[in-house]
């Protein structure tokens, strides 16, 4: 299972990869996995803020609907457009095209209160 | 298991949905595919081609007797003496409330022999509940269930990939007929029947056989476009034909009527049977309720236990019991209960789908329906 040395996890499956102080997030190969199909992504909208832990949208596969935390607080700056049209993104490429968010951290020292890869391959029981 | 909970039971399978990729999932209190290559190709796959299904968790008893089908008349809902040998009915097993204990298909194999086939997870519970009901006739009830294993081929290409492996005739096999026979190189009994909106058949069969007859099928099939395929699959495609799923649009609170299924409720039958005198009573009051099919008309997937409310109230009047985004028609589909004043196909209702109220219209069932046999390039055309 794929899981990229610079990112950071959350307990729920979210990545985010960490650029100055812009944040890009979007859900784990493993989460994609597990999720199945998806078909429908529910993301809000750029200028609206993200709170750490709290749920900031939906994800669908054929099978279920999941929730998505937020892995820090800030606000944010751009939504993945492609997603609406074309969710299997996230299956096919989860750490590239089928990221969700960017956003500007109120904190960039946050980053510290996520997992790194090394614990989230734990938390998953990956190799 | 330090958890408490009990182990899953294994199919004769396992080892094979393991190699396939399947992902396995707890079921019924069985380890059963979820999905192998994904739900959505699965799916494709049976309504183009064909699925091969591993279905051992399904309960199987067998009913034996000169009592037998009046056992049974008694019983369950449906008149399983009024079935010719060889052909079989969908029927329910009624509490005395009317409550529905599960829904079930019956065989008949033999003037005096009948194999009812449960739910998994109802199987227990269904033998439970027969044996009384048999009781004082020259009727016994033999649960099979953990010494049957069950394969189903379904799909347009399920005939063709099935016919030169057994010594069925599968031409002079309805729908809903069973034969004795011999099916991939195992004795078997040949089934057309299956959950899937399409043509197929289901093999009992011996758990030590299963292996074998899995892989011939295999074998066979794939070359036409046969693929394994799991649960998930098998979820979408029978909302997608709207065949009911106990515990989602059937159970304990609602009568069969509510359920549309009135038909199957043989009021006309001579005795009595257990649940009679509930269902008479809820038939003269008429329904409270209505099972619906709804197509959402915005964003958004209304999933079990999701509201529906009618446009602009702020209560809801009737709740989603399966729901998911049809591989088929490209559209979020659902089966709900709902108000006979909001059951008209027609109707503008609304479903509450986390924070936001998506439109959905009332639809009748089903939503897929297979046309005649036809080549696979007039269907093409034909869409």
């Amino acid at each position: 299972m794929n899981v990229p040395e610079d990112l950071r996890y959350t307990p729920d499956h979210e990545w985010l990869r960490l650029e100055s102080d812009e944040g890009t997030v979007g859900i784990t190969a493993y989460a994609a996995d597990e999720l199945g199909d998806i078909v429908f992504v529910e993301l809000p909208a750029p200028g609206s803020r993200l709170e750490a832990g709290s749920t900031f949208g939906a994800i669908e596969s054929v099978k279920t609907a999941s929730d998505l935390f937020a892995p820090v607080s800030g606000e944010i700056v751009a939504v993945n457009e492609q997603l609406s049209g074309s969710p299997e993104l996230i299956n096919s490429d989860p750490y590239g095209e089928g990221w969700m968010l960017r956003v500007r951290l109120d904190d960039p020292s946050a980053l510290d209160a996520l997992e790194d890869a090394a614990a989230y391959r734990t938390r998953i029981g990956a190799p | 298991m330090t958890d408490g909970s009990p182990a899953l039971r294994q199919t004769p399978l396992r080892d094979r949905h393991l190699a396939l990729g399947a992902r396995l999932v707890g079921f019924g209190g069985w380890e059963m595919p979820l999905q192998y290559s994904g739900i959505s190709d699965e799916h494709h796959a049976v309504r183009r081609a064909a699925g091969l299904f591993d279905l051992s968790h399904m309960g199987e008893i067998w009913v034996t007797g000169a009592g037998a089908g009046q056992g049974l008349a008694a019983a369950l809902v449906t008149d399983p003496p009024g079935l010719a040998v060889g052909r079989a009915h969908y029927s329910l097993i009624a509490a005395p409330d009317g409550g529905i204990i599960d829904d079930l298909i019956v065989y008949r194999l033999a003037e005096d022999r009948f194999l009812v086939v449960p739910n998994a997870s109802n199987a227990d519970r269904v033998a439970t509940e027969l044996e009384p009901r048999l009781a004082g006739l020259d009727a016994v009830m033999d649960d099979a269930s953990a010494a049957t294993a069950l394969i189903a081929v379904q799909g347009p290409s399920a005939r063709g990939i099935l016919a030169p492996l057994t010594d069925a005739d599968l031409d002079a096999l309805k729908y809903y007929a069973i034969v004795e026979g011999r099916a991939a190189g195992a004795p078997a009994l040949v089934a057309r029947t299956g959950y899937t909106g399409e043509d197929g058949f289901e093999l009992f069969l011996a758990p030590d056989t299963a292996i074998g007859v899995w892989d011939r099928l295999m074998a066979a099939g794939v070359p036409e476009g046969l693929v394994p395929a799991g649960l998930g699959a098998r979820d979408t495609l029978r909302l997608e034909a709207g065949m009911p799923l106990y515990g989602n649009e059937l159970g304990l609170d609602a009568t069969p009527m509510e359920a549309g299924l009135d038909r199957l409720v043989k009021f006309d039958k001579r005795g009595d049977f257990v649940g009679r005198a509930a269902l008479e009573a809820a038939r003269e009051a008429g329904p409270r309720k209505r099972l619906v099919g709804l197509l959402l008309r915005g964003r958004g997937i209304a999933r079990h236990g999701y509201p529906v409310y009618r446009p602009g109230e702020d209560s809801s009047v009737g709740e989603v019991t399966s729901g998911t985004l049809s591989p088929t028609l490209g559209e979020a589909i659902a089966m709900a209960y709902v108000p006979l004043s909001a059951a008209t196909p027609g109707t503008m209702l609304e479903v509450g789908v986390r924070a936001s109220r998506v439109p959905a219209e009332v639809v009748p069932l089903p939503f897929y329906k297979r046309g005649p046999s036809q080549p696979a390039s007039d269907k093409e055309r034909r869409t």
